[in-house]
């Protein structure tokens, strides 16, 4: 307690410096007088009193001297002292200085980003909602069916009224509708959600309000829309009067109740959200019907806030008993049904789970970035403290401590470390919604958003980044500095280039620690790489050239009956289009954001294992599908034009699903039971990929399209032409049906596949840009070491060469030198590699996390540059004149 | 420096000056005064740590300072104990007369 006491006493001190020092000298008078009335009352004169007491007293400024060190904190006193010491060392070298800043900032700033990225998709993604760290994603599984799925609303609205440890629980639906601008069609995303949303969320509309209680239910009953503030400024330019203003979406006015805050963008990490609309209005937005009444119709993406002090496991026990208690009520719809709490970072159906295992990616290797970046700056102030030895030798023989000497080259290190801080976080602010550039927009005019938060969590690790920077980069060169030896300080110190100092072994070792770290980042950037050649490059199983195109009839209001004849005139006029080798329409694409159809089903003759519901997804496609897509039929028939409403219904399965409900028999002819409906198998098709192209082999059945007609589908179309001239001419087709309409989009399915593999592009981009940044810091430090072993090795080479030694055997010895070590340091970044890169497991593919090709690259690439770094200072080293190196 | 040697044991400076302040607040030259009466003329407080040591004390919060009168209606500043002075007196007058037992003994001893 004293300790605590006389540290802010002293502080306080310290600021206020002039007061204490005279109310000091005023009890030193008072002292003096005292003693002198005492002398005078023993019988001396004034004059002799005064001064015997004076000498009595003793020296005053001494005396305050040795008091102030008790009461004004030294220590911070020193550290003012040595951070305007500091300040005036760094402008003597003002070249060095800014390489340092530089070669800081970069390892700073690289750190700061990512950590803004982190903080503002993973950790805290919705800055306007209080209560993040009690809100958690709930998703559904099936007990044997792989993967996850939603909740269906009779399941939510039981969760809600049986559960006692929760707060509230969000319904969150991604969906989107066109709007048209001017004759141009736009997409805009919408945000289905229960009408406590914008309540439990804790985010106030800044005009109108949020949803109603009664606004959630009743079929279509509350057609009101809450709009953002980005559309409300785009759309409506700020309309003071935008409320009860109206909004024709999906066929239906929507009257306009609220705006949203400006920083708020919704809940699915990814997407800027334009309408919020309350679950009453599901019908409305969503084309594969309503589903507010269907237990088995799992759509809902939601998201629940937990009580005060309620733990996740003790939510989780409580979930699982109304999991277990509906199972037991509704076996029909319920079997080996469960939900489960998720953290927000690991939330499986918006942007966050596909960009965690890139970020923790990113963040390894920006942080391998800041030490090699700390490595190269140890190794500048390795070269600098040369300058300094001189300053060094004084003041230790001046008698300053060793440890003074380190706090004084440890606040030079802050110093930089700082300045280099206020640099990083700068470029973190500008790089903060850097990774939406990334993401090109799926659809025109829907707003990728991906943004960095920059808060004081980010700052306070960027702050202790920065100090654990200072102390890796700046402690090992302030011992070594500090630890002069007096004597021997005085004469020269003259390093050989094969036997070296202490100190160049020491710059040798950080060089090692360099070049080992970009071998490692060399060898992970090859891996993506890799992966992500060899994944662009695998076939989906289908032929990606064919173009696709929708027309959003949904949005428009078209209803069934309009919307199956204007897909099957649309569907003959393209076929007739020069140029259309084949053409089908589908549902939904595969690779898609749009969710397949999928329903639990029924075999003759297979028992599925207990408390499992065998669930398959499929999709609705028209004759023609197989022969576009390129898809082969291993068995069996394609569906043909003919398989419409007046033929019972049909089925085709693909291999997996063959093989694991038929297992050595003949599939075709057999039934399977969905939806209430018996389907007649009629073909196996070979098996493709359906969501990425990294998933595993997965039962999947196809059925006619004019047997299951809905108003929203996409046209497949194999043809010679481009994409753009395609999409000409399905404008024309279109507007010829229906002058109100244009197509929403024309793109092959390659340019579909990319845009939905964007977490592997992203983490290539990015390790590639740091991998890169590493290698150039790795080659600086590289060539430091080699200058500096050669102008200390002058000596002895000069000596060599009036030997005899020629150019080729100089320029022999020094590369040797640096190969010698570029090669151990590769040696040891294998290594470390080899045990690394099986954390990036979920990354790569179809490469081996040891694979030899990317390993043998990065050897290629650092032995390439390590050789270049060498060789400038060794043919410096062959130009040397005897005669002066000798003489020095 | 032609003064007399202040037959201090080296850190018991502090003590004493706690132990002055015991009963009443003094300033600084009363201090000294009582030191020097206490220990029946044999010790004498230099000035020069003296007032370090008060701003020490001050420093820990063991001691406090006021400005006040003194008996001849001067200024001065007075210094009075702490309840954590007196707390870190009571333990600091057993630790030494645990010590000085300790001395005493082996000094005796044969």
């Amino acid at each position: 307690m004293p300790q605590v006491h006389a540290w802010l006493y002293r502080l306080l001190g310290l600021l206020r410096k002039k007061q204490r020092d005279a109310e000091m000298a005023e009890e030193f008078q008072q002292h003096v007088d005292l003693l002198t009335e005492r002398n005078i009352a023993g019988g001396m004169s004034v004059g002799e009193a005064r001064n015997a007491a004076l000498r009595e007293f003793g020296g005053v400024e001494q005396i305050k001297e040795t008091a102030r060190e008790q009461r004004v904190w030294m220590w911070a006193d020193e550290f003012l002292r040595d951070l305007r010491f500091g300040a005036r060392m760094l402008l003597r070298t003002p070249g060095l200085s800014i390489l340092i800043i530089l070669c800081l900032t970069l390892g700073i700033g690289t750190n700061a980003a990512v950590l803004s990225w982190i903080e503002g998709i993973l950790i805290r993604p919705y800055p306007l909602v209080p209560h993040q760290d009690r809100m958690f994603a709930l998703i559904g599984t099936t007990r044997g069916v792989p993967g996850h799925n939603g909740l269906s609303y009779p399941d939510f609205v039981d969760l809600e009224k049986n559960s006692t440890l929760f707060e509230s629980f969000i319904i969150d639906r991604i969906t989107g509708t066109t709007l048209s601008v001017g004759d141009r069609a736009e997409r805009a995303t919408v945000g289905i959600v229960s009408a406590n949303y914008f309540d439990a969320l804790g985010v106030k509309p800044i005009l109108g309000r949020g949803f109603r209680p009664e606004e959630g239910t009743g079929r279509n009953a509350h057609p009101v829309a809450v709009i953002s503030y980005r559309i409300w400024k785009d759309r409506y330019n700020f309309d003071p009067n935008i409320i009860g203003r109206t909004q024709y979406m999906n066929g239906v006015q929507h009257t306009i109740i609220g705006v949203a805050p400006e920083r708020f963008h919704g809940t699915f990490i990814g997407y800027s959200f334009s309408f919020w609309v309350p679950t009453s209005m599901q019908e409305t937005f969503d084309t594969t019907g309503y589903k507010l009444e269907d237990r088995g119709a799992r759509w809902i993406e939601a998201y629940a806030f937990l009580k005060p002090g309620v733990t996740r496991q003790q939510a989780q026990a409580e979930l699982n008993s109304i999991s277990q208690r509906l199972e037991n009520d509704f076996p029909e719809t319920n079997r080996g049904h469960e939900n489960h709490l998720v953290p927000l970072w690991k939330t499986p159906f918006n942007g966050a789970g596909n960009m965690s295992s890139t970020l923790a990616i990113t963040m390894a290797v920006v942080f391998l970035v800041l030490l090699i970046a700390c490595a190269n700056v140890s190794n500048l102030l390795l070269a600098r403290s040369l300058l300094r030895r001189h300053e060094m030798t004084t003041r230790l023989a001046l008698g300053a401590g060793r440890p003074r000497l380190v706090r004084q080259l440890v606040t030079e290190g802050l110093l930089l470390s700082l300045i280099a801080a206020a640099g990083g976080i700068a470029v973190a602010y500008w790089c903060r919604n850097a990774l939406v550039l990334a993401f090109p927009p799926p659809l025109p005019g829907t707003v990728i958003d991906y943004p960095g938060q920059i808060d004081w969590r980010v700052l306070a690790v960027s702050a202790g980044i920065c100090i654990v920077s200072t102390l890796l980069f700046a402690l090992v060169p302030a011992i070594r500095a500090s630890d002069v030896d007096l004597s021997n300080a005085l004469k020269a110190e003259l390093g050989g280039v094969l036997s070296g100092s202490s100190r160049s072994r020491l710059r040798s070792a950080l060089v090692l620690v360099q070049v080992s770290l970009s071998f490692i980042l060399l060898a992970g950037t090859g891996l993506l790489l890799q992966s992500l050649i060899k994944m662009r490059n695998a076939s989906p199983g289908f032929n990606t050239n064919v173009v696709f195109s929708v027309v959003d009839l949904f949005s428009a209001g078209y209803k069934l009956d309009r919307a199956k004849i204007f897909h099957i005139r649309l569907l003959d006029r393209v076929r007739t289009l020069p140029g259309v080798e084949s053409a089908a329409l589908t549902r939904v694409i595969p690779f898609s954001y749009n969710v397949f159809s999928s329903a639990p089903i029924e075999i003759d003759g297979y028992q599925p294992p207990p408390n499992e519901q065998p669930t398959v997804e499929y999709i609705e496609v028209t004759e023609d599908y197989f022969t576009t897509l390129g898809i082969p039929i291993a068995y069996g028939r394609e569906f043909m034009r003919t398989d419409d409403e007046n033929v019972p219904p049909l089925a085709i399965i693909n291999e997996t699903m063959a093989a694991k409900y038929w297992p050595g028999k003949d599939p075709v002819g057999q039934r399977l039971k969905a939806k209430d409906r018996w389907l007649q198998i009629v073909g196996i098709a070979k098996n493709s990929n359906y969501h990425t192209k990294t998933e595993t082999p997965m039962p999947f059945f196809y059925v006619p399209l004019r047997q299951n007609f809905r108003v929203q589908n996409t046209l497949l179309i194999r043809t010679r032409e481009t994409p753009g001239a395609m999409m000409n001419a399905l404008a024309r087709e279109v507007h010829a049906l229906d002058p109100n309409l244009a197509p929403l989009i024309t793109d092959r399915l390659q340019d579909q596949i990319d845009a939905i593999s964007y977490s592997q592009r992203l983490a290539v981009t990015l390790v590639a840009i740091f991998g890169a940044m590493a290698l150039f810091l790795a080659a600086i430090g590289l060539y430091g070491v080699m200058s500096y072993t050669v102008s200390q090795g002058m000596r002895e080479l000069g000596l060599r060469m009036a030997l005899g030694a020629g150019a080729k055997d100089l320029l022999r010895l020094v590369m040797s030198r640096g190969l010698q070590l570029t090669g151990a340091g590769m040696v040891i970044g294998a290594g470390a590699a080899l045990m690394l890169t099986r954390l990036m497991g979920s990354l790569l593919y179809k490469v081996g996390p040891r694979d030899p090709f990317a390993f043998a690259t990065a050897f290629v690439i650092l032995f390439v540059v390590a050789f270049i770094a060498c060789f400038v200072p060794a043919l410096r080293a062959t130009r040397i004149d005897p005669v002066k190196a000798l003489r020095v | 420096m032609a003064k007399e040697k202040p037959d201090l044991v080296y850190g018991t400076l502090d003590m004493l000056i706690l132990k002055a302040l015991q009963h009443d607040p003094r300033h600084g030259l009363a201090i000294a005064d009582r030191i020097h009466q206490m220990s029946q003329d044999i010790l004498r407080v230099e000035q020069g740590s003296l007032y370090p040591a008060l701003y020490r004390l001050e420093a820990q919060g063991l001691i406090k300072a006021e400005w006040g009168v003194s008996d001849n209606n001067r200024k001065a500043r007075f210094y009075k104990l702490t309840a954590a002075g007196r707390k870190q007196l009571a333990a600091e007058q057993e630790h030494w007369s645990r010590i000085t037992k300790g001395i005493d003994l082996v000094l005796s001893g044969a």
